[in-house]
């Protein structure tokens, strides 16, 4: 039994193994010719747009992987290959281990009524109905009655702290409440699966932090299976469990935030990350040393702890500091002089 | 040299206009000359066409009827029959939405079949008029408020205490049964269009045609398979309103961000689901305003088809025009427009009305309004009841003014007419005849004498210089099917008649629009002042001219003149009004003046909306002008008319619309190529 739970937990909700989408008439021909060899270049002198190229990754349940890269990397391509929007041009994309491409229409419609949700950037909620109507209306669709869905609507209202405002239309809200509409909707069918295409793009900067804030209470609560896509590496550091950087199509790293700024793969990435204030993202864990019996203080820090948060009393206390785990095990020894070199140096 | 001619549009134009001007005079004036004239190649499509109508309607697949009559069975061809049935459904709903508003009870006894007609105490009255009158008032109030309520009521009082109650009934039974019908037909289209590539460009063609084809065109052909009458009036309309409603489906559906579409799927809907609960309710504004577009053209069309028997408002205006009856005519003529206006602004109202979900109201609250309506009519069909005791000589006037017996002011209007052909005769008199002689003759003269060969220099050479070798033999293509029939002739009197009004029209429309434009008062005022233009039906815009300048080409060019004029101002303004501010704010910080400005900047950005404007300029004009055959001119238009009273007049009415259309379409890709070109050029999308 228990093996069946962790071999049940070891399957990726989402498992992509090399995903093309190219744009164009002849996308497929193209393709099989090349022999998996895509250059963008190529391919656009023939009239075709590289969208997704040779993208492979797992995503595990409950974990977050954000993606990142410039306008036109393909991005929100890359998404729409897994909710199926578009079709893969090749590829193999496993949900929950089973094979997406090959659903017929049906299938798709189920995935989609019960385990999918997404979020869209310009918020696309249906001008015609009303808050609560907009957050029942994918119940609806799966054919829950007007009262169930309405009550369940209800509960997601509540939970994205839009209540009072149920009978509201899109137009008569804020870029921020419509956003919370729209997260409300995709929840609302309960979605293991949650796609964010830039979800805080649209709005100001206050409310953006204010919508992470509430979105990363909402993910502590809730602890789905999220793709998220944005430009801000800011709010990709704050949440992401792994980072995917992509160019042209290409994913050129994937990796956790703090070994994407420390390791950065190509000259790509740390032009990404070279404006990144590491204390803000780095832990104590990454720039600790070996534990050091003689040479270290009674004060001690998590090494969990991001730098930034601990900076200002490391410095103040001028000895080596202790680093423990969240089991209150020594595991290194901290010298504020790294501090200061993290912040202030190279 | 050359080069430089490859760079420089206006040398091209210029060197293609001296092209023209040599062959227009070198190539001599003779009828066997294929430089002059292109022989009658296509003489037979006409024939074709009645041909094929012929045995459409007598001959093809004919099947065996029982005839209860004869007691045997005949063999009726299967496209009479449809169109039959279609008659005769169309003709029962007519009848049926008349008989609610002007008593009756044909309907009711061709269900009962003739028996209850035997009772003399069966007798089905209609609404009485106040209480149609109470009803719009408070349609209008529900809408939108006491102003309409006001506009509408008010509106019809005035068209029942003048005496046109019936014939506006009988109008607007058309329209109401019309409508919906060209709304269903539209939405199905438009939707079917959206859904599938293949069906919206073959789609694409034949609304083209169908838009541009003059509206008398339209019905010769139906008279033919439809009869006379009011069925036929009500198929020419439909025929008529259904492209624009087409069109603004597609459009309003298109136009979905493709988010709202994929947040549907996200949602789990299927095609169905998809179509009925995002994709209309989405684009309900714009199918709504498709919705008065098809409420206006019905309109328009059923007047024009008192041509074909429809009864109606149409019908009396024609009689009154023909008997030279202009205050009638007047009279009848504003009748026309007021019920223009109300059905516009009921419509757009209703269009703009937002739901109101909040509300957690009972029945009673929710139909309030209605069950007023339905005391109210109840308390004036008694009070109309009692009142008939009140009135001699039969007439109850206040449950239904009958023809001709409301107040009137013709003779007034008419004793203005004196007043003003008596007083200003010398004047107008001598401006019809300088217009005449001096420039409309000469004008046809100079379009009479051209060449064959250098119209078609002019034309696939423009088209050649804006829009490359694919213009040019659209462009050819259309203008050959036209020389190559026997009609050359009168297509170029059509095709002078239009020119003159799309210039005027043209500097006029841009002149006011850009005076306009300069201020936001007066730029919303120069817009209402065309769309309340836009609304009444072209028809009426005969009345006036021939007033003032009987029935000569003077009065075609003025109806024509400023029925082509409202598209120009309105594109003018809005091209100029959207140059974004800050362009022009960069303008003024560089120290240009005023006027500067406008040319420098503002023209140039607004050019090719302003082009857009010409072109549906030239369409308006071009349908006026033929129009104008009702007053009498010798173009094209007078022989559609003509056809319309010649026993094999479908083929060539048919043929001669959709020359019409192709001189319609050429112009339309000349303008549209140049100025999508222009707009690329200009980075405006
Ligand atoms: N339907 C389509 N047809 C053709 N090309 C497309 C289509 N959709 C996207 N592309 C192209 O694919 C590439 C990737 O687009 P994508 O929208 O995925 O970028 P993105 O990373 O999401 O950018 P952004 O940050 O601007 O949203 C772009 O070059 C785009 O032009
Ligand atoms: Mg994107």
């Amino acid at each position: 039994m228990s093996q069946l739970i962790e071999e049940k937990n070891s399957t990726p909700v989402i498992k992509c193994e090399s995903v093309y989408k190219i744009f164009g008439n002849n996308a497929q021909r193209l393709l099989e010719n090349s022999n998996g060899q895509v250059d963008a270049k190529t391919f656009q002198e023939s009239g075709c747009i590289v969208g997704v190229n040779n993208a492979s990754f797992d995503v595990m349940k409950g974990e977050m992987m954000v993606v990142m890269g410039l306008s036109g990397s393909g991005k929100s391509t890359l998404l729409r290959c897994i909710s199926r929007l578009t079709e893969a041009t090749s590829g193999n994309i496993f949900i929950d281990g089973e094979d997406l491409l090959s659903m017929n229409n049906k299938q798709l419609i189920e995935l989609r009524r019960n385990k999918m949700g997404m979020v869209f950037q310009s918020f696309a909620l249906l001008p015609h109905k009303t808050v609560i109507e907009n957050i029942a209306f994918p119940l609806q669709i799966k054919g829950m009655t007007t009262q169930d869905s309405m009550s369940k609507a209800l509960e997601m209202v509540e939970l994205v702290g839009l209540k009072g405002r149920e009978n509201y239309f899109p137009r008569e809200l804020s870029g921020g409440q419509q956003q919370r509409v729209g997260i409300a909707r995709s929840l609302a069918v309960e979605p293991d699966i949650w796609f964010l295409d830039e979800p805080f793009s649209a709005l100001d900067p206050l409310i953006r932090k204010e919508m992470q804030d509430e979105f990363l209470r909402l993910q502590g609560v809730l602890n789905k299976t999220i793709m998220f896509v944005t430009h801000d590496f800011d709010e990709a550091l704050r949440l992401a469990d792994k980072i995917a950087i992509m160019k042209d199509g290409i994913i050129e790293q994937l990796d956790t935030p703090d070994n994407i700024v420390l390791n950065p793969a190509t000259e790509y990435v740390k032009k990404f990350t070279e404006d990144v204030p590491r204390e803000k993202v780095l832990k104590i864990e990454s720039i600790m040393d070996p534990y050091d019996s003689n040479n270290s203080g009674s004060k001690q820090v998590s090494k969990d702890a991001i730098i930034e948060t601990l900076a200002e009393s490391i410095l103040n206390s001028k000895e080596v500091l202790t680093v423990i785990d969240n089991k209150n095990q020594i595991v290194g020894s901290l010298n504020p002089s790294k501090v200061i070199k993290v912040i202030f140096g190279k | 040299m050359l080069t430089d001619l490859k760079n420089s549009r206006s040398k091209q134009f210029l060197l293609l206009f001296i092209s023209f001007l040599l062959l227009y005079f070198f190539v001599p004036e003779d009828e066997n000359s294929l430089l002059w004239r292109l022989p009658p190649l296509l003489k037979g499509i006409p024939l074709l066409i009645n041909n094929f109508l012929d045995n459409l309607m007598f001959k093809w697949f004919t099947i065996p009827i029982w005839d209860p009559d004869w007691q045997m069975y005949e063999d009726k061809p299967l496209f009479r029959l449809i169109t039959r049935s279609i008659s005769d459904f169309l003709l029962f709903l007519i009848i049926f939405i008349r008989e609610i508003f002007l008593g009756g009870l044909q309907t009711i006894g061709s269900l009962t079949g003739d028996s209850l007609k035997a009772y003399k105490w069966v007798y089905l009255p209609a609404l009485p008029w106040t209480a149609v009158v109470i009803g719009l008032f408070i349609l209008g109030y529900k809408l939108k408020g006491i102003g309409l309520a006001l506009i509408a009521s008010l509106g019809f009082f005035y068209v029942s205490i003048f005496g046109q109650w019936e014939p506006t009934m009988e109008t607007l039974s058309l329209v109401l049964v019309t409508a919906p019908i060209c709304f269903v037909l539209g939405l199905f289209f438009g939707i079917l269009g959206y859904l599938n590539k293949k069906v919206e460009t073959s789609l694409q063609p034949i609304l083209n045609v169908a838009q541009t084809m003059p509206h008398f065109s339209y019905l010769v052909p139906i008279l033919v398979l439809f009869g006379i009458g009011d069925h036929a009036g009500a198929v020419a309309t439909i025929i008529f309103a259904t492209p624009p409603m087409i069109r603004l489906t597609i459009l309003g559906l298109k136009k979905i961000s493709p988010e709202v579409v994929e947040s549907g799927l996200m949602s789990g809907c299927n095609r169905f689901q998809l179509l009925f609960k995002v994709l209309i309710p989405t684009a309900r504004r714009d199918i709504l305003i498709g919705v008065n577009q098809v409420i206006m053209q019905c309109l328009a069309m059923t007047t024009i088809a008192a041509f074909i028997g429809a009864k109606g408002l149409g019908f009396n205006l024609k009689v009154a025009l023909n008997g030279l009856k202009i205050g009638k005519a007047a009279e009848i003529g504003i009748c026309v427009v007021i019920i223009a206006v109300v059905l516009d602004k009921l419509s757009l109202a209703w269009a703009n009305k937002q739901k109101d979900y909040f509300a957690n109201l009972n029945f009673y609250q929710r139909n309030k309004a209605f069950i007023f309506f339905v005391i109210l009519t109840i308390i004036l069909a008694i009070i109309a009841y009692f009142s008939a005791f009140f009135f001699d000589k039969g007439f109850n006037y206040l449950y239904l003014i009958p023809f001709n017996k409301g107040l009137t002011i013709a003779p007034i209007l008419d004793a203005g007419i004196d007043w003003i052909w008596e007083t200003f005769f010398y004047y107008l008199n001598a401006f019809n005849k300088f217009l005449i002689t001096y420039v409309l003759f000469v004008m046809r003269d100079a379009y009479l004498g051209m060449p064959v060969i250098s119209t078609f220099v002019l034309v696939m050479g423009a088209g050649y210089i804006i829009g490359g070798i694919r213009s040019c033999l659209i462009v050819g293509a259309l203008i050959l099917f036209i020389a190559l029939s026997e009609y050359w002739n009168r297509a170029l009197i059509t095709a002078y008649m239009a020119t003159f009004a799309v210039g005027i029209s043209a500097i006029l429309g841009i002149v006011v629009g850009s005076i306009c434009a300069r201020n936001e008062i007066a730029a919303k005022f120069i817009l209402s002042v065309c769309d309340f233009f836009q609304t009444f039906p072209s028809f009426i815009y005969l009345i006036p001219v021939i007033l003032l300048f009987g029935i000569t080409d003077t009065s075609v060019m003025i109806a024509a003149i400023a029925y082509a004029t409202v598209p120009a101002t309105r594109y003018t303004v809005e091209g100029l009004r959207s140059v974004p501010p800050a362009l022009q704010d960069a303008g003024s910080m560089s120290g240009v003046s005023n006027l500067q400005r406008l040319i420098s900047i503002e023209f140039p950005l607004a050019f090719p909306h302003i082009m857009l404007g010409i072109n549906q300029t030239v369409i308006f004009a071009l349908f006026m002008v033929i129009l104008g055959a009702l007053i009498g001119t010798e173009d094209l238009g007078q022989i559609i008319m003509g056809c319309l009273s010649r026993p094999n007049g479908a083929g060539i009415g048919l043929t001669l619309g959709i020359f019409v259309s192709f001189i319609c379409l050429a112009v339309d890709n000349l303008i549209r190529t140049w100025a999508d070109e222009r707009k690329k050029l200009l980075g405006l999308n």
